[in-house]
């Protein structure tokens, strides 16, 4: 038996050497992977976000939220408009001139970021206080609603947004470094909230609301506060998702995209911060890999051409497999920890389901 | 489970083993296999392939093409372009139908300096600012100017209507240059009606159309959804013309829209199956393609495929080397090369000048009827 | 707006409305009974559609061989969903069903493009059903006329199924509580692959309308339709049949009056359809013809 103090220490140490080893391998990355690797990786850490703060909305707090990728979608416009230079506007608005007010307006990128968060936050904040007195899946309806009227006005609102031509040459500022600091942030942020009292208040909402009522707890509030948080999640993640990609474009927010976070987060399991990592990590990397299945293999001199659409045929597989064998998803609600992954060693497979 | 990471293994191995081998020019062809652009994506595709059976070799070397699902999906297009020049390193690559595809694989080529062949990319925004990136097709506005200049001059239209896709990229630029260039003639626009991509019912904005009585309409539209508006147009009874772009260029159009798509006109590439007195390119494109697909017509989209393949080979030929710097600086230079489109020039902007040609759909075959001047 | 063009609208938006409405029932139901919002309904719209391309125009079938093909295909492929993809999820957590769902829809969509390819093929119309005529300045075509009157006579025949038969009094006692119908001795999972059936097969006939209306068959040709006729679903009350049919009719004439009375708007279509159902469920959260559902997460 290790004493509660001992375990502390050791936990700590634990995280230090595996965080300083993963800045390390940050460190590594860049001049010893490719482009393509390293832009996986970059998207395993967006994803994450993204992720979470819908994990933050749905998992921890219970409201059945469809309209991520409207959210997305405000913070890389915003972001966008804001690190894209004076020249570059002028030049890429061609059906209609730019909004005067718009055109001179250039940011650095963090500062970006922040205002992505904050315009994201504020129109989440702004739709939750009429549709979060909906529950269950009437809420996941309306807000899928509100996701696809601001992908809507994006697209017709031309002298702002320059419409379904999107926006381009975005300078590629989401480095790793940015990421994963980003995530790690959002991590640090959603573990101590998790831990602290506000925490328990998100999960008596989601358990029983009538009995945190009952309790004195002001739920409607509670809520609006944690789908604000995730909505300013969700603009961070889509401003980095921008200036990974460095276009885009209204169609980039449809619904599908909506459906591929939710993906992340219920195979990672609901209500788990690990699980979403996981499966974005999983999520993520599976999608990449699984294109091998459209190439044309050659083995010798005979050559297999590659069938398009087999990807996502054997990906939705793959998903519909974990969904029923782990209806809970991979990590369930459990949370990682240290005596947990030093327990596996010992008992392996000991694990209760 | 374990089964199929090996399996998953043995492919990767394969892969793996296909590229290893020395002494080649890899090409990378980026395009939309799959998702909603398919049906251009897959042409061009065919239509490289026929040029590389044709010239599968340059300075010696063996060419090899390395293909990529874009998917019609900007993330992939993005990702395809990353694997090809990371992990193929392809030393010049052929790509997209799509522009805003187009455009985001062309940010990444552009930072690792691989040049890129725009194939049916008309998009003025995908070589704005490039150094790396061409294409083999000309711009739209080049092609709404074209179009708005035959409608008025040539078949003697003073009012017009536009019918948008307002989420597509390609629909709204066209509709835009061809609203300019009409009223800069002098025409009138009488009605600009929209739609959303994968919106299948237009009898709404086709009865508003109806009633402002125009004289022509141009509908910018991909040819699939193209083809569904026609249709219903004859439905409700519309007497107007209609008049679409190069993505109407398709053999499809026709059996898509039966007897509604009669007397339709389009713009597009000086290229038809119908054309009368072919250039020799396109003479010899033609016969090679009956030969490798029979039963299935070309069009301008296999042959901007075949175009860029040509003008690549070209360019790596003058350059007398496959260096992807070599390769783009001699694509600068291209000047008069022949190709199934016409000569081909490309220009300071990285445009190709060609001549824009006119299509319309008589007896349900597809007429070349000549080309335009803006 | 003249009365003509007034009436020409209206009859547009009846034919677009009663197809949302019969795609709308396949949600309602699945929905009224398992709490499932079923993504894969508009796949197998999409199948109903395939199957009457290949029998009629691939194989050259009378059309009445075609179509009973297409119902048959679909049901079985909508049974096939439910035992795979469904069943086994039954007592888990409602999020995870939903995810399968996606799944499935995924599948079968990317399936669709493995077997059939991505390119849009044509459906040829039966002259008969095309032949234009005009009443007092206004257009139409017998199909035009045909589709809403199928829709409501496949809706009556439904509403007769479930209120007055027995499978039918199954199936609203399952949506009020399954775990009590089952302890009456009713065969629950029998009544809900006979509710998938139902609804596929709903999806089958509005499909094969679909692809006679506007006349081209695509593996991604269900997306839109499929998630457009769920709104509908919700906009009249999901789990209320006659509430489908309802929210689909004013979907439809949503979409094509914000058109005519507002041409300069045509960009924001979809909008004023998401408005107004933000509006209806904020002002009556099940919809117009809902009944309140207990449901929890």
């Amino acid at each position: 038996m290790i004493a509660a103090q001992d375990t502390r220490t050791r936990d700590n140490a634990l995280t230090l050497v595996s965080v300083g080893l993963f800045c390390v391998f940050l460190w590594w990355v860049p001049n010893n992977l490719d482009g393509y690797k390293l832009r996986i990786i970059n998207l395993i850490a967006i994803n994450a976000i993204l992720g979470l703060s819908l994990n933050l909305i749905y998992g921890m707090t219970g409201m059945f939220s469809l309209g991520h990728a409207g959210f997305m979608a405000i913070g890389a416009y915003v972001s966008a408009l804001l690190v894209l230079t004076p020249e570059q506007k002028v030049q890429m608005w061609i059906l209609e001139p730019i909004a005067p007010w718009l055109a001179n307006i250039h940011t650095p990128f963090i500062a970006s970021l922040l205002a992505a968060g904050v315009i994201a936050a504020f129109f989440g904040w702004l739709i939750s206080l009429p549709i979060l007195r909906l529950g269950g899946d009437y809420l996941g309806i309306a807000t899928l609603g509100f996701s696809e009227i601001i992908r809507i006005l994006i697209t017709n609102f031309t002298p702002i947004t320059n419409g379904s031509l999107g926006l381009k040459g975005i300078p590629s500022h989401t480095t790793l470094w940015m990421s994963y600091g980003c995530l790690a942030i959002f991590l640090l942020c959603m573990v101590r909230l998790m831990r602290s009292n506000f925490g328990n208040v998100l999960r008596a909402v989601r358990d029983d609301e009538i009995a945190a009522r009952t309790m004195g707890i002001d739920t409607f509030k509670m809520r609006v506060l944690a789908f604000t948080l995730g909505c300013f999640g969700g603009g961070v993640g889509g401003a980095l998702m921008g200036n990974l990609i460095t276009t885009i474009d209204p169609k980039m927010f449809m619904i599908t995209q909506t459906y591929s976070l939710l993906m992340i987060v219920v195979v990672g399991g609901l209500g788990s911060i690990t699980g979403s990592i996981v499966g974005s990590i999983l999520v993520t990397t599976m999608l990449e890999w699984l294109r091998i299945v459209e190439n044309p293999v050659t083995i010798g001199t005979f050559e297999i051409p590659g069938i398009p659409g087999m990807r996502m045929v054997i990906f939705s597989l793959l998903l519909i497999a974990v969904i029923i064998f782990r209806r809970e998803g991979i990590m369930g609600m459990r949370e990682f920890s240290w005596s947990w992954l030093l327990g596996l060693g010992r008992k392996r497979g000991g694990a209760a389901k | 489970m374990r089964k199929l990471v090996l399996a998953l293994v043995v492919c990767l191995m394969a892969t793996g083993a296909a590229f290893a081998a020395d002494d080649v020019i890899k090409i990378g062809v980026f395009n939309c296999l799959t998702g909603q652009n398919a049906f251009g994506g897959q042409l061009e595709l065919e239509g490289t392939q026929l040029a590389q059976k044709e010239i599968p070799e340059v300075l010696g070397k063996k060419i090899e093409l390395v293909i990529v699902d874009n998917k019609s999906d900007k993330v992939e297009a993005a990702n395809a372009v990353t694997r090809l020049i990371e992990r193929d390193k392809v030393n010049a690559i052929i790509g997209t139908y799509g522009s805003s595809l187009a455009m985001a694989g062309g940010e990444v080529a552009e930072k690792a300096g691989v040049p890129v062949m725009g194939t049916s990319c008309t998009n003025p925004l995908v070589t704005q600012g490039k150094q790396y990136y061409f294409r083999a097709c000309f711009i739209d506005p080049f092609q709404g100017a074209g179009a708005a200049a035959y409608a008025y001059r040539d078949l003697g239209f003073k009012k017009a209507a536009l019918l948008i896709d307002v989420a597509n990229d390609y629909s709204v630029g066209l509709g835009n240059f061809f609203k300019q260039n009409f009223t800069k003639l002098g025409g009138e626009i009488v009605s600009e009606m929209k739609y959303q991509s994968g919106d299948q019912d237009f009898t709404a904005q086709l009865t508003e159309l109806i009633s402002k009585k125009p004289d022509i309409v141009f509908l910018p539209a991909y040819f699939a959804e193209g083809a569904i508006v026609l249709k219903q147009a004859k439905e409700l009874g519309a007497e107007f013309r209609f008049m679409g772009g190069d993505a109407m260029d398709n053999p499809e159009v026709v059996t898509l829209g039966g007897d509604a798509v009669e007397g339709f006109l389009h713009t597009t590439f000086a290229y038809d199956p119908s054309m009368p007195n072919m250039n020799p390119v396109a003479q010899k494109f033609t016969e090679n393609w009956k030969k490798a697909f029979p039963g299935k017509e070309p069009n301008v989209n296999a042959a901007l495929g075949y175009d860029s393949y040509i003008l690549i080979v070209d360019a790596i030929k003058r350059a007398g080397s496959a260096d992807p710097k070599a390769i783009r600086d001699a694509l600068e230079q291209t000047k008069d090369v022949p190709t199934v489109t016409g000569m081909t020039t490309l220009n300071a902007t990285h445009d190709a000048e060609k001549e824009l040609g006119i299509v319309e759909i008589r007896d349900g075959k597809k007429q070349f009827i000549g080309t335009v001047t803006p | 707006m003249t009365l003509n063009m007034f009436v020409q609208h209206f009859i547009n938006a009846l034919g677009l409305g009663s197809l949302y409405g019969l795609i709308a029932i396949g949600y309602t139901m699945v929905y009224g009974i398992l709490r499932l919002i079923n993504f894969a309904h508009g796949d197998i719209f999409m199948l109903g559609a395939y199957f009457v391309f290949f029998s009629t125009v691939m194989y050259k079938m009378p059309w009445a061989v075609g179509v009973g093909i297409a119902i048959l295909g679909a049901t079985l492929c909508g049974l096939l969903v439910d035992r795979v993809a469904y069943r086994p999820l039954r007592s888990a957590p409602r999020i995870s069903a939903l995810i399968s769902a996606i799944g499935v829809s995924f599948f079968i969509e990317n399936l669709a493009v493995v077997v059939f390819t991505g390119m849009p093929r044509p459906v040829v119309q039966p002259p008969m059903l095309m032949k234009a005529f005009s009443v007092g300045g206004v257009r139409l075509v017998p199909l035009g006329l045909m589709v809403p009157a199928i829709s409501f006579v496949l809706v009556s025949g439904l509403l007769w199924v479930v209120y007055k038969t027995k499978p039918g009094l199954a199936m609203r006692s399952i949506s009020h509580d399954i775990e009590t119908t089952r302890l009456m001795g009713v065969s629950v999972d029998r009544i809900i692959a006979l509710t998938f059936a139902i609804g596929s097969a709903l999806a089958a006939v509005a499909g094969i309308m679909w692809a006679l209306r506007y006349p081209r068959v695509e593996p991604f040709m269900g997306i839109i339709p499929g998630f457009k006729a769920f709104i509908a679903a919700v906009f009249g009350g999901i789990g209320s049949i006659p509430g489908a049919m309802l929210g689909g009719l004013a979907l439809g004439f949503v979409e094509i009056m914000s058109v005519a009375f507002f041409p300069k708007l045509s960009g924001y279509k979809d909008a004023f359809a998401f408005v107004l159902l933000i509006v209806i469920l904020l002002a009556k959260p099940t919809g117009l013809m809902g009944e309140k559902l207990e449901d929890k997460i």
